[in-house]
């Protein structure tokens, strides 16, 4: 079977800064992988190269997704096949309404799709219930997106998004940064709520401790731009205890 | 004093000489008003067309953008007023009662003035003057100090326009949507002058809209005096949707009284060269204005708004946002100044004004000044220039927004901001629907 995302020997650079060095990794539908590393080690880039972020040098290696090219698409194009980032920072927009930023997204992918568009009342009533869920004022809806949100709102708001737009590959940039336990809770159990056996998700965190609410199928340790180790959720545990010196003297 | 170097006469200052020299015996109005005509006339001989050696033209060179004086634009015809009909359709279905001008002259059949609220009066500024009253030729001279040369040429080529007087404390609840068509097919001038009086207390609402055939050569000088009583309270938002091929000079003197609220709102999107100039006058204590504005603009199109408020009195409050979207080769020009008078303590005023530049070759000239001869005041102003934020572009494409798209979501975000400080929202959606027009004819 085709695997959900293959990823071989990646490298990547931004402005001539080698940071991506033959990355390797394979995410199956179904599964959850967190990547956990050190600071710098390249896990903000791999988010963003797999998003389309510009900016970025791809040097070598490929990226498939359900074993398409994922490099050669627009970051629209790639959102429209079912890549979805929740944003380490997640950007304010003043003068966007989040539901207007909603409905423009969620219509311009069905579009792409060939799907056909979601009737504003339709889709009012899904973002509401799944507003709901996520415990976010519905009159937030209505400010302008991110604007003057708190930093957990911010990432309730990603979760948001992304399960209105029911991705195939959820890319978590350190969701947990920025959030109280009860804020961190209540993102967890929006993306569990995720799972799904044709959604993979990959969650890219410092700290072991959103890992006690999202539990991985399997953990890898990325540095220097390499996934250097792979193992069970165990592995997160033991580098909670050792820390990631060892891997950076691995990666040197 | 040396004598000041007069430049060689253009072909178009030549064409305006000549176009007076003719006009002038068939111009409405008796002897005072001719008499006004005639020194305003004078004025522009010795100051010439605006050019860049004037400070307050000086990213707008009309002698060298204007090459030829068109002839004043014949009254219109029944062809003309039937095309008058479907103008201003950007406001239809917003029920204002709505004043007529084609090619310049006041069209009382195609205006609605049945049922007018008691108390307000509107006729043609062409009739008005041939009465020749003493208040027209005072309008027709300058209540607000504006020394511009553009001026002084509507002063004395001005054929008509509408004159509007509100009682005092009678609040107008229809607003009021003077329409100014332009259906020139032959190269032609149309030169307006309007006048408004607003009694003390009372409310009115007024949506000027200017607009004309695509590719028409055709040049308007207009103007509107508007005098704004005390704690009386005036909202004026005018649209510029000229033809492709057209000069619009629009000049707006505003004369506010005593704890009076003055909104102003500018919205420009055509004619080739357009400039917007005002002159606010802040006369009276405790008074209130907002001025605000967008332009966009694209290829090769050029609109400059020169603002001039002065603070006259104490404890008047003004802010002043002006906002231009340019794409292609067009250039945006914003020249604010804000003048302090000595006596006008506790003055608090703050201008800001900014510019989105879609292309390489688009360009924003921003210069706005204070002048300040009180020392307790509040004066403030900014300028910023800059493109489309990448960042914030890649974050809507991440959600699957194409560029275009995304790029007309920020845009529209950009243009909101300050459609958003119109008080009717009628109006607010129908800006925010031309933008919206906009943005799809840029593919």
């Amino acid at each position: 079977m085709t695997p959900l995302l293959e990823i071989r020997g990646l490298r990547a650079e931004i402005a001539g800064r080698k940071i991506l060095q033959g990355l390797d990794l394979k995410v199956d539908a179904g599964e959850i992988h967190a990547i956990m590393g050190p600071n710098g080690a390249g896990k903000s880039t791999l988010s963003y190269v797999l998003a389309g972020k510009p900016g970025y040098e791809i040097t070598g290696g490929e990226i498939l997704f359900k074993g398409e090219d994922l490099l050669a698409m627009a970051p629209d194009e790639r959102a429209a096949k079912g890549v979805f980032l929740a944003f380490q920072y997640p950007l304010e927009i003043p003068g966007v309404a989040t539901v207007t930023f909603l409905r423009t997204a969620l219509n311009a992918q069905r579009r792409k799709r060939g799907e056909e568009e979601l009737s504003s009342p339709d889709l009012l009533k899904r973002v509401r219930e799944l507003a709901r869920k996520l415990g976010i004022d519905p009159e937030m809806l209505r400010r302008p997106l991110n604007v003057g949100f708190s930093g957990g709102e911010k990432k309730r708001n990603e979760t948001l998004q992304m399960a209105l737009l029911e991705p195939l590959l959820c890319v978590l940039d350190e969701t947990d940064s920025g959030l109280d336990i009860d804020a961190l809770k209540i993102v967890a159990n929006g993306v569990n709520a995720l799972r799904a056996s044709e959604r993979g998700m990959i969650v890219i965190t410092h700290y072991q401790r959103l890992l006690d609410y999202i539990v991985p199928d399997v953990v890898h340790v990325l540095a220097a731009g390499r996934i250097v180790k792979t193992g069970g959720k165990e592995l997160a545990l033991e580098l909670e205890a050792t820390g990631y010196a060892q891997y950076q003297n691995v990666a040197a | 004093m040396s004598a000041a170097i007069r430049p060689v006469r253009t072909q178009a200052e030549l064409g305006l000489a000549d176009l007076y020299a003719t006009a002038r015996h068939g111009l409405p109005g008796g002897k005072d008003i001719a008499a006004v005509r005639a020194a305003a006339f004078n004025h522009f001989v010795l100051a010439g067309l605006p050019n860049a050696r004037v400070e307050s033209w000086k990213y707008t060179d009309l002698r060298r953008l204007m090459r030829d004086a068109k002839p004043l634009a014949p009254p219109p015809d029944a062809t003309s007023k039937e095309e008058a009909r479907a103008a201003g359709e950007l406001l239809s279905g917003l029920d204002f009662r709505r004043v007529v001008i084609v090619d310049g002259a006041f069209v009382e059949e195609l205006s609605d003035l049945a049922g007018l609220e008691p108390g307000v009066m509107v006729r043609s500024m062409a009739e008005a003057l041939a009465l020749d009253e003493p208040m027209l030729s005072q309008g027709l001279g300058v209540m607000v100090p504006a020394d511009d040369s553009a001026l002084a040429l509507n002063t004395a080529l001005a054929g008509d326009g509408v004159v509007i007087t509100v009682s005092p404390d009678v609040a107008v609840v229809r607003p009021i949507h003077l329409a100014f068509v332009n259906t020139a097919t032959a190269p032609a001038a149309m030169v307006t002058r309007s006048l408004v009086v607003i009694g003390k207390g009372a409310r009115a609402t007024f949506i000027e809209t200017h607009e004309g055939r695509g590719q028409a050569d055709y040049q308007v000088n207009t103007a509107l005096q508007l005098v704004i009583g005390d704690e009386a309270k005036v909202d004026h938002v005018k649209v510029t949707r000229e033809g492709k091929g057209a000069i619009h000079i629009g000049t707006l003197l505003a004369h506010v009284g005593t704890r009076a609220t003055f909104n102003q709102w500018g919205f420009t999107t055509g004619g080739a060269v357009v400039r917007h100039q005002l002159f606010v006058l802040l006369s009276g204590e405790g008074t209130t204005a907002n001025l605000g504005g967008l332009s966009l603009l694209a290829e090769r199109q050029h609109a400059d708004t020169t603002l001039a408020v002065e603070h006259a009195a104490p404890g008047c409050h003004s802010r002043e946002v002006f906002k231009a979207v340019v794409d292609d080769e067009a250039r945006a020009v914003f020249q604010g100044k804000i003048t302090v008078r000595q006596q006008a303590q506790k003055t608090d005023a703050k201008m800001m004004t900014r510019a989105l530049l879609l292309s390489d070759d688009a360009e924003a000239d921003g210069k706005p000044e204070l002048e300040i001869f009180a020392d307790d005041v509040q004066c403030g102003h900014g300028a910023t220039t800059g493109n489309l934020d990448d960042q914030l572009k890649f974050y809507l494409m991440a959600r699957g927004i194409p560029e275009k798209q995304a790029e007309a979501l920020l845009i529209q975000a950009f243009a909101a901001e300050v459609v958003e400080t119109i008080e009717h929202e009628g109006v607010r959606d129908a800006l925010m629907e031309a933008i919206a027009g906009w943005l799809g004819q840029r593919g």
